[in-house]
């Protein structure tokens, strides 16, 4: 990106979030913070459970409540503190300036109502467009996702459209009052391989056109790769690295990132490269007692005393590019160096 | 639309079918000389001989049934050996009293256990959701025919406000008429309030956990359209084909709650009819009852398809 | 089997929000559980609901098997020096218009109406679970047959399908508890038959298979022990429903035959007499209200002890 003064769009800092059981509270986000500037797209990366998707809805009040809750932070949108704000001021800024994505299209669309009143909803809540203005609207939209013979189409039900093109009618709706940023979590997960590479080329000229900021929440590295500008990995609730694709993909500092990476087969080179669908061993934490130290130490084989004692804080890696955030004790480059494996 | 339909046809045939030879089989348990006992309180040798030919009891019981069977689709249901009348006009007298009692109970029913399990569901875990499991608690463990005894005792006997009993046809007054089936009404929804509530409750729980939901939430749409118009047409479907199976329960507590409140309907003829061992009446009434309930639930199930945008195009 | 208190391993977490494991070793050691047996009384115990369900069961229970000495008077001796006199010392809950002491007669009366759910419920249980099994287990022709013939039962109203039965059977209480449990029948099928069709596509029905199990044997030793909890909520939710079809037949006149003392059968004549002795329909009503309610409680408070998945 070679923006001339890039503004901070959202600024999340130190966000917590907790949801009780009858076990005891789980700890799903601890303490998350980073910034996304206007029209950058962020990758984030995690397994089911890292708390990628959950901070995200948390922060615009879409958990369910109770048993979520925010312990703690702030999120500063466009200014204002998304979690300060009463729920009639956040539903303004919810589909209005941050438009969302959802992972499943079969299920994420209501089945009871015309694929047009769903597109149209969003544009009298926050546009004001009604009757023939909206409909129009609406037509357009459908014609911007690429849908073909989109007027005939719009009085259809959702279980009348192909999987792709659910997710595609899901785009509309998300980019239907033209948002600053456009939050999609999982939206290709649930589709074939290459409707999956269709709809990212779709997101991407999307981009090109209305010039939003994205979110792209996935648990594939390989998606990420093509789509974002910065790669953020999350793990246990936290993030363990993050920085420019490229520079994390090239020179990995977190070994559950070296890890994720290891698994993509065509990523693998050298050595790594004979280790194709390498997996990382062990389970999360339980996150009702998350550890003191490293989440992620006891499934490192790289990790040393400290790691299990005293949680790294998220730092800049030395020698690594500006902006190439990490949180680990262990040198990562050092490490596979005496080991012989070359990067 | 049409393919459902047939399909749900081609179910309840066999079932009333099926339904009308355990009824006609009943008769078999009746002790002794089958004639005998089916001329009731009469002993006239004549009634007896009557009912010997009248019911081919001198045939084997599938020939009987056959017979019988024949004369119920071309509506001879019988006679009524206590009143002299054939058992089908009967029923036409007492079947509309009783559907009336029946929907103004679905009606007390519904305004009272939908928005009460609406509200239980997106209030799920406070005071409110409490009171309501409280509530729907109570309706499903008080017997019918009690509540209609505590509620002549205060509404008749203590306050004189309604009537304890007299049914008022509503083609001679209507406000007489609904004055007389407030009570029978009420009495009789109170159990399927309960019931509706819980359906209500359990239905729009999914719906409201769902992911189109969340979507809706994510367009920035009000709690109030949320409720209205993304989860209830949902929920609607369950509540309406768990709700129609509720049907049964009325024409059930009908025959108590008319009892109490000497309601002239259906329940009333069923157990006079019992009483005076009338017992072509009391199958009469039982066929007529299982093919109402039939259909109702045909009706609901139609209703349902009707909402479902996936059938109604089919 | 241990499977009484998670008709399916492995479930339990889901929905708590915590990540499936996907590695090899959990992170953390995982905490002794207790029995099945226990873990379903804690669970169970720790709804005051149930617990408020359970202690008025077995009250009454109590109640009816000691009647001869809780009973302050006989229940069918007859006072004539005290007719339908209101509440007092001598006759806490008042007498009826023969002079039967109330509170005797609603002791008394427990055996009836309980006696009736149990009996009616254990019948309904007998006949259906065989038939269940059978439908569900052997498939085809037989359960074909089986399934249109509850199809047609349960077209029948359960009360109007009760109250023909006992009409045809005549009227008493052994018969209303045979028309009830008759008209029951149908359900406990119904359910026996799904549950078992869910548990019979499991895994380990498919292991015993493997190892040359006879049918007979699967469907007893493997089958039937996984199916009981739905069985025994269903059962506790029919029973409040018998105790109240008990009560309708009495009060109708179709159950318990007086002088013979029943909650539903002191309604029906209780009736008669609103406006002089409100007490003789108070007391009745409300100790079928208790009753059914109880086993309600209980039986709401089984459901979710046994089955997590249904948690209200």
């Amino acid at each position: 990106m070679t923006e001339s003064s890039p503004k901070t769009l959202l600024d999340v800092r130190d966000l917590g979030v907790a949801f009780d059981s009858e076990v005891g509270a789980v700890h799903a986000v601890n303490g998350v913070s980073y910034a996304l500037r206007e029209g950058e797209t962020l990758g984030i990366v995690g397994e089911s459970g890292s708390g990628k998707s959950v901070h995200v809805l948390a922060m615009l009040g879409l958990i369910p409540r109770p048993p979520g809750r925010v312990t703690g932070g702030e999120v500063l949108f466009a200014g204002r503190d998304l979690l300060a704000l009463p729920e009639r001021a956040l539903r303004k800024v919810r589909g209005g300036q941050i438009g969302f994505v959802f992972q499943d299209p079969m299920s994420s669309l209501n089945p009871g109502m015309t694929v047009a009143a769903q597109i149209i909803e969003p544009l009298r809540i926050h546009l004001g467009l009604d009757g023939r203005a909206a409909r129009a609207r609406a037509k357009d939209l459908l014609d911007l996702v690429r849908i073909p013979n989109a007027a005939a189409r719009l009085d259809q039900y959702p279980h009348e459209f192909s999987g792709g093109q659910r997710q595609r009618v899901m785009i509309a709706i998300g980019l239907s009052c033209r948002p600053k940023l456009l939050i999609a979590d999982e939206a290709t997960t649930a589709l074939d391989v290459t409707v999956q590479a269709e709809i990212i080329g779709l997101v991407q000229e999307l981009k090109r056109e209305i010039g939003m900021a994205i979110i792209w929440i996935t648990h594939d590295l390989g998606v990420v790769a093509g789509i974002a500008d910065t790669v953020q990995v999350m793990y246990a609730g936290r993030i363990l690295e993050r920085g420019p694709v490229d520079d994390v993909f090239r020179d990995p500092r977190s070994a559950y990132t070296l890890g994720l990476l290891r698994s993509l087969p065509d990523l693998s080179r050298g050595r790594a490269g004979r280790r194709r669908l390498h997996q990382i061993e062990g389970a999360p934490p339980d996150m009702r007692h998350p550890p003191p130290g490293d989440p992620f130490a006891v499934r490192n084989a790289y990790a040393t005393p400290r790691c299990l004692a005293e949680r790294p804080p998220l730092a800049q890696a030395p020698g690594a590019a500006p902006g190439h955030l990490v949180a680990a004790w262990y040198d990562l480059p050092a490490r596979l160096a005496a080991e012989g494996v070359s990067r | 639309m049409l393919r459902f339909l047939v399909q749900r046809l081609a179910l309840a045939v066999p079932t009333l079918v099926i339904a009308s030879m355990i009824i006609f089989t009943l008769q078999q348990l009746l002790p002794g000389d089958t004639a005998t006992a089916l001329s009731g309180e009469e002993r006239d040798p004549e009634v007896i001989a009557f009912i010997r030919q009248k019911y081919h009891l001198d045939q084997p019981l599938p020939v009987r049934y056959a017979l019988w069977a024949g004369g119920v689709l071309r509506g001879d249901l019988g006679e009524s050996i206590r009143l002299q009348k054939p058992v089908l006009d009967l029923v036409v007298e007492k079947l509309p009293v009783t559907l009336e009692l029946a929907c103004l109970a679905m009606l007390v029913a519904l305004v009272i256990g939908v928005p009460m399990g609406i509200l239980s569901a997106v209030k799920r875990g406070t005071a409110a959701d409490t009171l309501a499991n409280g509530i729907a608690l109570w309706g499903l463990s008080v017997p019918n025919f009690w509540l209609g005894i505590l509620m002549i005792l205060l509404f008749s006997v203590h306050l004189g406000w309604l009537p304890a009993s007299g049914y008022v046809s509503p083609f001679e007054s209507l406000s007489e008429n609904l004055r007389s089936m407030a009570m029978p009404a009420f009495v009789l929804g109170n159990a399927i309030a309960a019931v509706m509530m819980r359906h209500t409750r359990a239905a729009m729980l999914g719906v409201l956990g769902s992911d189109y939901v969340r979507t809706a939430r994510a367009k920035g749409v009000s709690p109030l359209r949320l409720v209205l118009r993304h989860a209830l047409p949902n929920a609607a479907i369950p509540i309406i084909t768990l709700g129609a199976l509720e049907f049964g329960q009325l024409l059930s507590g009908a025959v108590l709650t008319e009892q109490v409140f000497s309601v002239p309907g259906f329940g009333k003829l069923m157990v006079d009819a019992v009483f005076n061992r009338d017992y072509a009446t009391v199958q009469g009434v039982v066929i007529c009852t299982a093919t109402t309930y039939v259909l109702l639930n045909l009706a609901a199930d139609l209703l349902a398809a009707f909402v479902n945008p996936k059938l109604r195009r089919a | 089997m241990s499977h009484v208190g998670s008709p399916r391993p492995g479930v339990i977490g889901a929905g708590t929000g915590l990540p499936p494991a996907t590695g090899l070793a959990p992170a953390t050691p995982p905490r002794a559980e207790p029995g099945p047996f226990r873990a379903f009384w804690n669970r169970l115990t720790a709804r005051r609901s149930a617990i408020v369900g359970l202690v008025i069961v077995v009250a009454l229970i109590l109640m009816a098997v000691f009647a001869d000495w809780i009973a302050p008077y006989d229940p069918i001796a007859t006072d004539w020096g005290a007719i339908r006199s209101s509440p007092d010392w001598a006759h806490p809950f008042g007498t009826d218009e023969v002079g039967h002491d109330v509170l005797s007669r609603i002791v008394f009366g427990a055996r009836a109406s309980l006696g009736a759910g149990l009996t009616s419920v254990a019948l309904a249980v007998a006949l259906g679970l065989p038939f269940g099994l059978i439908a569900g287990y052997a498939g085809g022709i037989l359960d074909m047959l089986i399934m249109r013939l509850t199809d047609a039962l349960l077209a029948i109203p359960f009360l109007i399908l009760a109250i023909a039965l006992a009409a045809f059977l005549g009227p008493s209480l052994t018969n209303a508890m045979v028309a009830i449990g008759l008209s029951a029948t149908s359900t406990f099928v119904r359910l026996t038959r799904a549950q078992v069709q869910a548990v019979a596509a499991e895994e380990f029905i498919e292991a015993a298979r493997a190892v040359g199990n006879p049918p007979w044997r699967i469907a007893l030793r493997h089958i039937l022990p996984n199916i009981v909890p739905a069985i025994l909520v269903q059962a506790t939710l029919t029973i409040a429903a018998a105790i109240i079809a008990e009560a309708s037949l009495s009060f109708l006149g179709l159950g318990q035959q007086p002088p013979e003392p029943s909650w539903g059968s002191m309604l029906n004549v209780a009736k008669n007499f609103l406006e002089q002795a409100p007490w003789m329909a108070i007391w009745p009503g409300a100790s079928i209200f208790l009753a059914v309610l109880a086993f309600n409680l209980l039986g709401d408070g089984l459901r979710d002890a046994l089955d997590p998945r249904q948690r209200t």
